[in-house]
C-alpha cells in the first residue's frame, strides 16, 4: 500500500488522535499534567458536539454550558438523592439533555436565521438560575459533592485514571463525529451549510436535520459535563454559566469551525493558555485576550483550517 | 501528507506549551494561595491577595520565618471551582508548596479540599461556610467566622432584651440563603421562635408587601434580615416607610459604610453583629483586639490605598496563624506545622481570638462578633455585648 493510499484511509485522523492520547503521557512529569490533559479532552468532547452544530448546521448555541450543567448535575443528584449508579446517571443525563434540546430546538429550527442563538442564550441562563436557586437539590451557589464513579468494582480516582477515560471517550466521540459527517445526515448538513435553498430543492428536510444535529451536540456536552463533575468530585452552578457557553463557542471558532480536529486544538489552547500565562500575573487576562485576537486576525478560519491552507500553499 | 503534518505541528506546539509551564527551585518556604482576584467574587479575592503580598513582604524584610524567606505563589481562580481545583493540583505537583492559605469562596475551597488532604499539606481557607470545617478534615482550617455564629449573636442579643418571637425576611442570594438556613437551624436551641418567614430576590426594588405581611403577623417581637448587597438597604427603608416599630436586626453581610449611606436615616436604630475590624477606632482601649485591628487597618490603607474589609483581615489571620505555627514547629515540615496550627491558642487576630482544637478547626467563639447599633449615621457598640 502506498503512503498516499494510507493517508486516504478515512479513519486516519482518529488514529492520529488516539496516538496523541497515548504518547502525550510519556512527557508528563506529574499528575498536574494529567489533569490538564484530562480537562482538554473533556472540553474537546463538548466542543466537537458544538462544532457539528456551528460548523456544519450553521447554527450557534449560546447556552451550551447549560447542557454541560445538566450532565454534571445528573451524576451529582442521581447518586446523592436517588442512590442510582453514576454510569447510569451519565446516560440519563445525556438522554435528558437530548430531550431538552428537542423541546427547545423543534419550534425554533423551523425558522430561518439565528433564532436558535437567542433561544439557547435564554435556556443557558435558565439552567444556571435553577441550579443556583434549587438549593435543596443542588446545594445552591456553593455547589454539591459528586460521588466517585465506580465501574465494575473499580473506584475511578485520580488525574491519570481520568486522563485515560476522557482520552478514550474523546477518541470515540471524534470517530463518531467523523462517521456522522460521512453519513447521509452529514452530507445533507454540509449541503445545508453551503446553500440552504439548494439543499431544500434536493429534497432535504432542513429543519429536521438541524434538529438532529442540535440534539446530538447537546448529548456530547452533557457527557462532557458528567465527566467534569465526576473528575472534580464537586460541582458548582458556574459550570452552566454564560461565560462557560462563551468559552465553548470561542474554542470552536479558535480551533476552526467545521474542523473536527480543530475542536481538540481550540480546547487545548484555551485550557492550556491560562495556565501558561499565570507567570505574567496582573497581565494574564489582557495577554489571553491579545493572543486570541491575534489568532483570529491572522488565522481567520480558525487555527486548523488556516494552518492547513498555509501548509498546502507552502508545499506548492 | 497534509493531515499528518498538521497533526505533528499541532502536537509539537501543544507539547512545547505544556512543558514550558514554569519550574522554579529554591530553598524558600513556599506558601500557595488560590484566590478569586477577578470575577464575581473579586470583592473577596482582591483584598485577600493584597493583604498576603503586603505581609509576606513585611515578614521577609524582617528575615523571614525560621531563617527562610517566604515565597508567595498566588493563582486567580476567577471564582470558578474547576479552575481552583486545577491550580490546587498545580501548587501541589509543580510548585511543591509547604502550606496553603486561601480559597476565597466556599465552592472553590470545597473543590480544593481533596487535593490538599491527599497531598497532606496544611490548608487554611478564607471562606465562610461551615461545611469546610464540619466534619473536621485533618489538614483543613479556616479563619472567617460562620453565618451560624452571626445568628447566635443576634439571638443572644434578642434574649438579652427578652424578645423570643421573631420574623425573618431573607435575600435569596448565596449569602442570604446560607445565613437563613443556619438561623432556622439554631433558632430552637437559642429558644427563639420564628413566627413567619419572607424572602426577596437580589434585584427586587420594593419589599413592602413582604414587610406588610410580617407586620400583620400576630406576636412578632422583632425582625431579622439576613442578606447582602443593596437588598437589606431597601428592606430597611421600606421598614421605616411602613412605620414598623419593632426592633430590627441586619446581618454582618451589610457591615460596611455603604449600607448606612444607602439606607440613610432609615438605618437609625438598626442593630447588627460585626467583626472588630470595622469599628477599630471605636473599640475600648482595654480590648485585646484593638492594637491588632488598628495596626492592620493602618498598614493596609497605607500600602494599598483602599479601605479595609473583613475579607482582607481573614487573609491576615490565615497567614499569621500559619507563620506562628511554623515558628513553633521550628521548621516548615508539613506534618509538624499542621499539628501546631491545631494547637493555636489565644491568637489575637482581626477576626477574633482563635483557640483551635482537634475538633474545632476555626477556633472562634461568639466574642468574635460585636453587636452594633446605628446611631447618628455611624456605628456604636451596644454596651454589655
Amino acid at each position: 500500500m502506498s503512503l498516499r493510499a494510507l493517508l486516504e484511509i478515512r479513519l486516519l485522523p482518529a488514529i492520529l488522535v488516539a496516538a496523541i492520547v497515548i504518547i502525550l503521557p510519556l512527557f508528563f512529569p506529574s499528575a498536574y499534567y494529567y489533569r490538564i490533559g484530562a480537562l482538554v479532552f473533556i472540553f474537546a468532547l463538548a466542543v466537537v458536539g458544538l462544532n457539528l452544530l456551528m460548523g456544519f448546521a450553521g447554527q450557534v448555541s449560546l447556552g451550551h454550558a447549560g447542557f454541560l450543567g445538566i450532565g454534571a448535575y445528573s451524576v451529582a443528584i442521581g447518586p446523592v438523592h436517588f442512590g442510582a449508579p453514576s454510569w447510569l446517571c451519565l446516560f440519563v443525563g445525556a438522554i435528558l439533555s437530548g430531550a431538552v434540546a428537542f423541546a427547545v430546538g423543534r419550534p425554533i429550527l423551523k425558522l430561518k436565521g439565528h433564532y436558535l442563538a437567542v433561544a439557547t442564550l435564554g435556556f443557558g441562563l435558565l439552567v444556571a438560575i435553577v441550579l443556583t436557586n434549587e438549593a435543596g437539590w443542588t446545594g445552591g451557589p456553593d455547589g454539591m459533592n459528586v460521588p466517585a464513579l465506580t465501574l465494575f468494582g473499580w473506584r475511578v480516582h485520580g488525574s491519570d485514571a481520568w486522563y485515560w477515560i476522557a482520552g478514550a471517550t474523546f477518541v470515540g466521540g471524534f470517530l463518531l463525529a467523523l462517521n456522522l459527517m460521512e453519513s447521509p445526515t452529514g452530507r445533507a448538513l454540509q449541503a445545508i451549510h453551503d446553500s440552504e435553498i439548494a439543499a431544500r430543492v434536493l429534497g432535504i428536510d432542513v429543519a429536521r436535520k438541524k434538529l438532529t444535529i442540535f440534539i446530538i451536540s447537546a448529548m456530547y456536552a452533557s457527557v462532557a459535563g458528567s465527566f467534569l463533575a465526576l473528575f472534580n468530585g464537586l460541582i458548582t452552578p458556574d459550570v452552566a454559566g454564560f461565560l462557560g457557553s462563551i468559552e465553548l463557542v470561542a474554542m470552536v471558532v479558535l480551533g476552526g469551525m467545521g474542523s473536527i480536529f480543530g475542536s481538540l486544538v481550540g480546547a487545548a489552547v484555551l485550557v492550556v493558555l491560562p495556565q501558561v500565562l499565570t507567570i505574567f500575573h496582573e497581565y494574564e487576562q489582557a495577554l489571553l485576550g491579545l493572543i486570541v485576537m491575534v489568532f483570529m486576525i491572522f488565522l481567520r478560519q480558525g487555527i486548523v483550517p488556516s494552518v492547513t491552507v498555509a501548509l498546502a500553499g507552502w508545499r506548492k | 501528507m497534509r493531515t499528518l503534518q498538521r497533526v505533528t505541528v499541532t502536537a509539537a506546539i501543544g507539547l512545547a506549551v505544556l512543558l514550558s509551564a514554569g519550574h522554579q527551585a529554591s530553598a524558600q518556604t513556599k506558601i500557595g494561595a488560590v484566590l478569586s482576584v477577578t470575577g464575581p467574587a473579586s470583592f473577596l479575592g482582591d483584598p485577600e491577595k493584597k493583604t498576603l503580598e503586603i505581609y509576606v513582604d513585611e515578614i521577609n524584610a524582617k528575615g523571614g520565618v525560621n531563617g527562610q524567606k517566604l515565597q508567595l505563589i498566588v493563582y486567580d481562580d476567577a471564582g470558578n471551582a474547576n479552575n481552583a481545583r486545577t491550580f490546587a493540583t498545580r501548587l501541589v505537583e509543580e510548585d511543591k508548596i509547604d502550606a496553603m492559605v486561601g480559597g476565597s469562596t466556599t465552592g472553590s475551597t470545597l473543590a480544593m479540599i481533596p487535593v490538599f488532604e491527599d497531598a497532606k499539606i496544611p490548608f487554611i481557607s478564607l471562606a465562610g461556610a461551615i461545611q469546610i470545617i464540619e466534619p473536621v478534615h485533618k489538614w483543613v482550617f479556616k479563619t472567617p467566622h460562620t453565618d451560624k455564629m452571626a445568628c447566635e449573636k443576634i439571638f443572644a442579643d434578642l434574649k438579652h432584651r427578652n424578645l423570643t418571637t421573631i420574623a425573618m425576611i431573607s435575600g435569596t442570594d448565596a449569602f442570604g440563603k446560607s445565613m437563613r438556613d443556619q438561623c432556622v437551624a439554631v433558632a430552637p436551641q437559642a429558644g427563639i421562635k420564628i413566627a413567619t418567614e419572607e424572602s426577596y430576590g437580589p434585584r427586587d426594588s420594593d419589599m413592602t408587601p413582604q414587610l406588610t405581611k410580617i407586620h400583620n403577623t400576630a406576636g412578632v417581637q422583632a425582625v431579622v434580615n439576613p442578606g447582602f448587597g443593596q437588598g437589606p438597604a431597601i428592606v430597611t427603608r421600606n421598614y421605616r416607610q411602613l412605620g414598623i416599630k419593632l426592633p430590627f436586626y441586619q446581618s454582618h453581610g451589610v457591615a460596611s459604610k455603604q449600607f448606612i449611606e444607602l439606607a440613610g436615616p432609615a438605618a437609625e436604630g438598626v442593630r447588627l453583629p460585626a467583626a472588630a475590624l470595622l469599628i477599630a477606632d471605636k473599640l475600648p482601649n482595654k480590648d485585646p483586639q484593638k492594637p491588632v485591628v488598628v495596626n492592620y487597618t493602618r498598614t493596609y490603607q497605607q500600602k494599598s490605598g483602599q479601605a479595609v474589609s473583613t475579607f482582607g483581615g481573614h487573609a491576615y489571620d490565615g497567614l499569621m496563624i500559619l507563620v506562628q505555627a511554623m515558628q513553633r514547629a521550628k521548621s516548615a515540615d508539613k506534618s509538624k506545622v499542621r499539628d501546631e496550627i491545631e494547637k493555636t491558642k489565644g491568637y489575637i487576630g482581626t477576626g477574633g481570638i482563635v483557640n483551635m482544637s482537634p475538633t474545632d478547626h476555626m477556633g472562634l467563639d461568639l466574642s468574635a462578633f460585636h453587636m452594633l447599633e446605628i446611631k447618628g449615621g455611624d456605628w456604636t457598640l451596644v454596651p454589655g455585648t
